[in-house]
């Protein structure tokens, strides 16, 4: 196979892990929309932070643009420029991660953790994992910087860097769902 | 987006953060209430999908790129199936399972209180 059809099946095989992805946060969705109501006198989606998950989507947002960003800089084949870009990327990924520990830590510090509630069993596991894809993410941002810096922009490096792309843009889709799906909507019914 | 230049990301930023904006204003300002708030919030959510699979994802060209929004349109009907079979399905069960009101009467009575 070339190397160019090899880069192509990688990219393809990648997005068909997204696409299962995709399938194993549906069933964590309808779980939350099925549980929901089940607060057990307990806190409420109403309950929960809409202006820090507004910023969270903020956040989230503009790291998917600085990732685009160093997307570009790695086809203009200027490997400093796309370092810096992924740099960013990490810094607002890592703003998200800290806003989202933040605020697990005051439900569990006010004793509403994911063992309390049906709702918030539903609510850490599904806004956990993708916590979980976003911290693996930030590791992946971190060993791609490092990668790029020792070896440079070969087939190999770019064909990792477009899998991260996708990646990261795929979690940025997801936030939009819980961000819409748990925090919106519970504010809203 | 067949190949994302600095333009359409630009463009990709400022619509979806109009949209999140948008529905978040929906929600905050209460410019729709009840099915009609739902029903916006769903929409927004997926218009921001839109936008953000066409000026952000690099979906490669030709027969790749066709063969992903396949898999992709595949995708999204198992999802459609799951979320609204799930969430269908345990509302009917929520109300077939419910006791008939004299039932729930008597339950209170003998439980004093729920």
């Amino acid at each position: 196979m070339s190397t160019d059809a090899r880069a192509e099946t990688a990219a393809f095989g990648f997005w068909v892990y997204l696409m299962t992805d995709l399938i194993m946060f549906a069933v964590l969705f309808a779980t939350f929309l099925v549980l929901r109501t089940g607060t057990f006198g307990g806190p409420t989606p109403a309950d929960l932070n809409l202006g820090g998950a507004l910023a969270e989507t903020f956040v989230l947002l503009a790291s998917s643009v600085s990732c685009s960003l160093a997307m570009i800089e790695v086809r203009r084949k200027r490997a400093e420029r796309a370092i810096a870009w992924f740099g960013v990327t990490f810094a607002f990924g890592a703003g998200f991660l800290a806003l989202e520990l933040s605020e697990f830590a005051s439900l569990l510090a006010a004793g509403n953790g994911p063992g309390q509630s049906a709702f918030l069993s539903a609510f850490f596991t599904l806004v956990g994992t993708h916590g979980l894809h976003i911290t693996i993410g930030l590791l992946w941002i971190a060993v791609s910087i490092v990668m790029l810096k020792v070896r440079g922009l070969t087939e190999h490096v770019v064909s990792i860097l477009q899998r991260l792309d996708l990646f990261w843009h795929f979690l940025d889709l997801v936030w939009i769902f819980i961000f819409a799906v748990v925090y919106l909507l519970g504010h809203a019914m | 987006m067949k190949s994302t230049t600095t333009t359409s990301i630009a463009l990709g930023f400022f619509a979806s953060l109009i949209l999140t904006l948008l529905s978040y204003g929906a929600v905050v300002k209460h410019w729709f209430s009840g099915t009609a708030l739902v029903s916006a919030i769903l929409a927004f959510a997926v218009v921001e999908l839109v936008v953000q699979l066409y000026f952000f994802f690099d979906l490669g060209d030709g027969a790749s790129r066709r063969w992903k929004l396949g898999a992709f349109a595949f995708t999204l009907g198992s999802v459609l199936i799951v979320i609204v079979g799930s969430v269908w399905i345990m509302s009917h069960l929520n109300y077939n399972m419910m006791a008939s009101p004299d039932l729930m009467n008597t339950y209170i009575q003998s439980q004093q209180g729920f």
